[in-house]
């Protein structure tokens, strides 16, 4: 696993690239570790609450640990449409756990995102950022067993 | 009429979107060097004389914007707004994945016109896969040296709707919270990092190459005389072919939705379209004759937007859907100033009691008064246009909340 420092140094020469580190550190760690937080405020020359700040503001980023897998299930008024409300309570039940939570093995973490672009076979999640299309309570047992 | 019009698609899966040689054999980078050879004021002259106006939503005329952009200044930039948030909207992502060369052709000809030589796509954090066909297609760009001196750095977002608004957008480049800043300065005076930047949207950059290579007057005769060229829509909801399609801008509605999406699914009837994304009016089925125009839309108290088209069948519960969508404009609220960050939240509350058969007459009399005030005192565009769905729907639809209504 690659060292957050090293990371954090990577996106230096961007300027006002901390939401750039910020998504490497993800990439690697899938959430925003407490140390890489205060090093990447260091590096760019803010303040840890600044930092803070920004991290807490945008949806896709974390500082809370997360799974292994993020699922995203989007529900905008086009997936709402689509039967999105029926798709989360399929995904709760199928996943054993509430949105905002992760599978007890790590695996999985359920969260709740607004569009994310691909209304053209609605209803959408997306797994590590990846759209999953037309994602239908029949066809989700399937979807999440590709995931190991 | 019942054809689309493609410009900025014509080539669509037919070129790699990446190659710069490819989108060369196919006339790319003409209206660049075009713009090179001309007089910078000639340059916006011809943008100004297009008649192009940002495809964002607010219309504003391109060459114009352009022009408030101070001559003297050193350092400027020129930033693309590809954060398309808007529920519904997905055309900026299609325009990426079909004609990225266009995009980036049309930037560097901003540049050429406001004396910038840096700039900045701002890509939706949803799009990862968009950030990296970017990357490629720049470099694929800087290989065969059609950019010349024009450097382009992408950056992502992080999942935050009201980055659409371009000094929200500014802001988060220079790695902040993306809440926006009060207006003037404008961003073409006062943008990133404090020097004149010219924010447009994807598909009004993706416009310019066809304007310089054909000229002003070509693109200025297509479509509707004060809102000219093509518009990229795309269709959702209970539309047959919810896909993207685009037409000249005097496209009637109805004719989106009929002909070219294939009517409502099922042989069902249309109840209602949402036109411009979740911050778009509902429009009743009297309307649908309507060119999709900005001018138009903006007469029938709707809006292009973004060119998102929801289409919603006779089922369709209206109040339930407007219910979810003043969730969205809750959530999605930035919380810098009170009338969107309270506002918000309080329509949300008045729509949810309404939606569970607990809500009163005067609970829409309340949200009505609410909304006027978050129109006229919010910050920015997101407080300013969350009330639109609900008094439109109030206005056309009155019948679906006096049914919920004790």
């Amino acid at each position: 696993m690659a060292n957050y420092k090293d990371i954090i140094v990577g996106c230096k020469n961007q300027k006002g690239g901390i939401i750039e580190a910020f998504h490497a550190l993800q990439n690697e760690f899938n959430y925003i570790p407490h140390e890489a937080l205060v090093e990447a405020a260091r590096v760019f020359g803010i303040s840890e609450a600044q930092a803070y700040g920004v991290a807490t503001f945008y949806s896709y980023l974390s500082v809370e640990k997360r799974g292994k897998y993020i699922i995203r299930m989007c529900e905008s008024a086009p997936c709402h449409v689509a039967g999105a409300d029926e798709l989360l309570k399929a995904l709760e039940s199928q996943l054993g756990i509430k949105v905002g939570e992760t599978t007890s093995d790590g695996k999985f973490t359920l969260e709740l995102t607004e569009c994310v672009g691909q209304c053209q076979a609605t209803p959408v999640i997306t797994v590590n950022s990846e759209p999953v299309f037309n994602v239908t309570t029949k066809i989700l047992p399937q979807v999440l067993a590709a995931y190991k | 009429m019942a054809e689309e019009m493609r410009v900025l698609l014509e080539y669509a899966d037919k070129i790699n979107p990446e190659s710069a040689d490819e989108y060369v054999k196919v006339g790319g980078y003409v209206g660049l060097e075009k713009a090179r050879k001309m007089e910078i004021n000639d340059l916006i002259q011809e943008v100004k004389s297009s008649g192009l106006r940002g495809r964002g939503g607010a219309g504003f005329n391109a060459g114009m914007k352009w022009s408030f952009v101070p001559k003297n200044a050193e350092i400027k930039y020129v930033v693309c707004n590809l954060d398309e948030g808007e529920p519904g909207t997905y055309k900026d992502r299609i325009i990426c994945e079909k004609n990225a060369q266009a995009l980036l052709e049309g930037m560097a000809i901003c540049g050429r016109a406001i004396g910038s030589s840096q700039g900045y796509i701002y890509c939706r954090g949803e799009y990862p896969f968009i950030v990296k066909l970017l990357k490629n297609a720049i470099q694929s760009a800087q290989e065969l040296g059609t950019l010349g001196d024009f450097n382009i750095e992408v950056r992502m977002g992080a999942g935050a709707y009201v980055c659409g608004e371009e000094t929200a957008l500014i802001e988060s480049i220079e790695g902040h919270r993306g809440e926006p800043r009060f207006k003037p300065p404008f961003p073409g005076v006062a943008g990133l990092w404090g020097v004149p930047t010219v924010v447009n949207n994807v598909e009004t950059f993706a416009c310019l190459p066809y304007i310089l290579t054909n000229g002003a007057a070509w693109f200025a005769g297509i479509g509707a005389a004060k809102y000219p060229g093509t518009k990229i829509v795309t269709l959702t909801g209970d539309a047959v072919n919810t896909t993207f399609f685009e037409v000249p801008t005097d496209y009637i509605l109805r004719d989106v939705i009929y002909k070219l999406g294939g009517g409502v699914k099922g042989g069902k009837k249309l109840k209602a379209v949402q036109v411009g994304g979740t911050s778009g009016s509902f429009i009743p089925e009297q309307n649908l004759d309507t060119p999709i125009d900005f001018d138009s839309m903006g007469a029938i108290g709707a809006a292009l937007g973004s060119g998102a088209v929801l289409v919603l069948d006779e089922t369709r519960d209206i109040v339930d859907i407007v219910t979810r969508i003043s969730k969205f404009f809750e959530h999605e609220s930035c919380g810098k100033c009170n009338p969107c960050r309270e506002g918000t939240f309080r329509c949300r509350e008045i729509m949810e009691k309404i939606n569970s058969g607990k809500g009163s007459q005067k609970d829409i009399d309340n949200i009505l008064l609410l909304t006027r005030v978050m129109q006229k005192a919010a910050l920015c565009g997101l407080g300013q246009a969350a009330p639109f769905p609900i008094q439109s729907t109030i206005k056309h639809f009155a019948h679906e909340y006096a049914r919920k209504i004790v």
